[in-house]
């Protein structure tokens, strides 16, 4: 199998999409940048021409809403938001309207979206440009919310996501986009709320998503050389979460580590430490410990950041805490 | 009256039975909201901007895709939704237009081109923009309407909406229902320009004033921005001016909380869309007044009966509450 970047797999399940299915178009700022959205949209203007490749002026609420009205008339629009921050200007579409308008209506009208919101972390990019919002968007009933790790999970997610009757907001972090790996040529699809161990381990689980899941590939590593079999679990899917997959491997290891990308309080970290306690709390053998961004926005400078955003050394620290080694 | 009656009277009539029937229903349903309430969900009654959907809606096909607000009953009417299910909405009913999830602020009939009613100020506003979008790519000559109260001209999704509507030439046409009031607030307490149709021209799009308790002159100005869409000559803006009789939410005339004062509500009833419509009719003979009683009959007759629906059909079981949250 090739291998291709993270960047060019999204870019590959978007060209896909949209060659195989006319009611799929991307619409969003910088769709046709250089630089807005890394490479994943390189060449699909060309390809694809204005009408179905459609840049859109600063109005996020705006061009959201009308993303989320060409799904209510039958399209599949992926709509793309190149600093999740800015998706806040969107909420009222994204929550108020997608989210609810299967409910308000009884199943009645589908909203099949795809809200791609990129992760802008570090870079001296502030509190502004860099925010990881996910959780705030698992807690709405109605939504979807995906962030694979790999190229492969990238492109078979968004094509996933693509498919689904439901809104789906699609997370991705440009500090993935340059990462290798082995991707099918052909359309594939990978399954909405499925978890999938990174490694196989007993003494701990750990539970990442996203950029974390590469920190937490690092950590196990780490945690190899000192003698701790840790287990990795890459969500994939944050909403739904894949219980069972959580389960087994808790129930195995009796330890977990949740590290996220997202702030501590009210994150998702605690969503997956709250639904393991209350459903497994006889397989624990410790408390269960996250690894998150504290309570406080990003700074610019590098020498802050390195202080702000946690990492590999991180979740090995959590885990032996949790192991007493 | 500004109109000529110059329509064929086929029209002339199908705009006098839907804004009777609108104004029927919403006093039947005036009289529910009160003394021991059968309805409990909040209702934003239409009585009084009747000439407003009716005028516009007549011009549209059932593949044409209308947007309406929090108070949504007249343009769910207009359209040509169901009665009965309108009913049962507002009863909370399961065989309500929205199963009893939605409640009289969110309608939908997407057979008929309602896609959803939302009660978020100027929230649909860009949905229309859109599902006018999708009509575009699809190949398809469907016009998307958003209606929207004067309030919803002070979000700023609107002159987003209207920028980039115009900016795609997208068959999308925009109609302010100015009824001179945002909630309590009367709009030049919250305008700095209370002529909404000038901000057209800030979009580089027609914007147009009408009677907006004037069927016909609404009819002819949306038949106009209608057919301009269709043909691909991009959006308008419509502003009808109108008044809601009823004060912002509920049965009441907002007199006893010192909103509105007794003689301005007074001279708007006085300028009633129906009475005038009906009296025009009936001067120049294109109706006799027997025509009418069996009008106000028949009407009548069809909202009773969608009462009666209403009452006898059956709650939603409790155990569906979880349903729909997920299309499957």
């Amino acid at each position: 199998m090739r291998s291709i970047t993270y960047a060019e797999a999204i870019n590959e399940a978007l060209a896909q999409k949209i060659e195989s299915d006319r009611s799929v178009f991307l619409i969003g700022q910088g769709v046709t940048s250089p630089w807005y959205v890394g490479t994943t949209t390189t060449g699909l203007l060309q390809k694809f021409g204005p009408e179905r490749i459609i840049d859109t002026p600063v109005s996020e609420n705006a061009v959201t809403g009308a993303a989320v009205g060409a799904a209510l008339a039958g399209m599949r629009p992926v709509i793309v938001h190149p600093r999740m921050d800015f998706m806040y200007y969107a909420m009222d579409q994204i929550v108020n309207h997608a989210a609810n308008w299967s409910y308000m209506f009884c199943g009645k009208v589908k909203v099949p979206v795809v809200f791609w919101g990129i992760i802008n972390r570090g870079g001296e990019q502030a509190a502004q440009h860099s925010q990881a919002i996910h959780a705030i968007f698992a807690h709405v009933p109605g939504l979807k919310v995906v962030m694979p790790s790999t190229p492969y999970d990238a492109k078979g997610l968004l094509i996933s996501a693509i498919e689904d009757d439901n809104p789906v907001v699609f997370v991705d972090d440009r500090w993935l986009y340059s990462q290798a790996g082995d991707v099918p040529s052909e359309m594939y699809s990978v399954p909405l709320g499925r978890a999938v161990i990174r490694e196989k381990g007993s003494d701990i689980t750990i539970v990442a998503a996203s950029y974390m899941a590469v920190e937490a590939e690092q950590a196990v590593k780490e945690l190899e050389k000192q003698g701790i079999d840790a287990e990795l679990i890459d969500l994939r899917t944050v909403k739904p979460l894949d219980e069972k997959t959580l389960a087994g491997s808790v129930q195995k290891t009796g330890r977990l580590v949740v590290a996220d990308s997202g702030w501590r309080t009210g994150g998702f970290a605690a969503e997956v430490a709250a639904t393991i306690t209350e459903k497994f709390f006889s397989c624990l053998r410790s408390p269960v410990a996250r690894v998150t961004l504290p309570d406080a926005p990003a700074p610019a400078s590098r020498a802050l950041e390195k202080a702000y955003y946690p990492g590999a050394a991180d979740i090995v620290n959590a885990a032996r805490k949790l192991v007493n080694k | 009256m500004s109109n000529s009656l110059s329509l064929p009277r086929e029209t002339l009539l199908k705009l006098y039975t839907t804004m009777l029937k609108i104004r029927q229903f919403e006093e039947r349903v005036a009289g529910l909201l009160t003394g021991q309430p059968e309805i409990i969900c909040p209702v934003h009654l239409y009585t009084g901007q009747e000439a407003v959907a009716t005028g516009v809606c007549a011009n549209l096909r059932d593949d044409d895709y209308v947007f309406s607000t929090h108070r949504s009953h007249g343009h769910y009417i207009a359209k040509g939704g169901d009665l009965k299910a309108l009913m049962a909405e507002l009863f909370g009913k399961a065989t309500g237009c929205s199963g009893g999830r939605g409640g009289s602020m969110h309608l939908a009939a997407p057979e008929i081109g309602l896609p959803g009613s939302s009660a978020i100020v100027g929230g649909t506003v860009p949905l229309a923009v859109g599902t006018a979008l999708a009509s575009v790519m699809q190949e398809k000559d469907s016009v998307s309407v958003a209606f929207f109260g004067d309030g919803a001209v002070n979000e700023g999704v609107w002159y987003e909406s209207l920028n980039f509507a115009s900016l795609r030439k997208l068959p999308v046409v925009f109609v302010c229902e100015n009824n001179l009031y945002s909630t309590h607030m009367p709009i030049a307490l919250t305008l700095a320009n209370t002529d909404i149709y000038k901000k057209a021209a800030m979009f580089d799009m027609p914007g147009v004033r009408v009677d907006g308790n004037d069927v016909v002159a609404v009819f002819k100005a949306a038949r106009k921005a209608i057919r301009a869409a269709r043909q691909g000559k991009g959006p308008s803006l419509l502003e009808c001016m109108t008044y809601r009789w009823h004060g912002h939410v509920g049965p009441n005339y907002d007199l006893d909380k010192g909103l509105r004062n007794e003689q301005e509500v007074k001279q708007w009833i006085e300028r009633c869309p129906v009475k005038r419509f009906e009296e025009s009719l009936l001067t120049s003979g294109i109706i006799s007044s027997a025509e009418k009683q069996n009008l106000y009959k028949l009407v009548d007759d069809e909202i009773e009966s969608a009462l009666k629906f209403a009452r006898e059909s059956p709650y939603p079981e409790k155990d569906t509450v979880l349903e729909h949250v997920f299309s499957l």
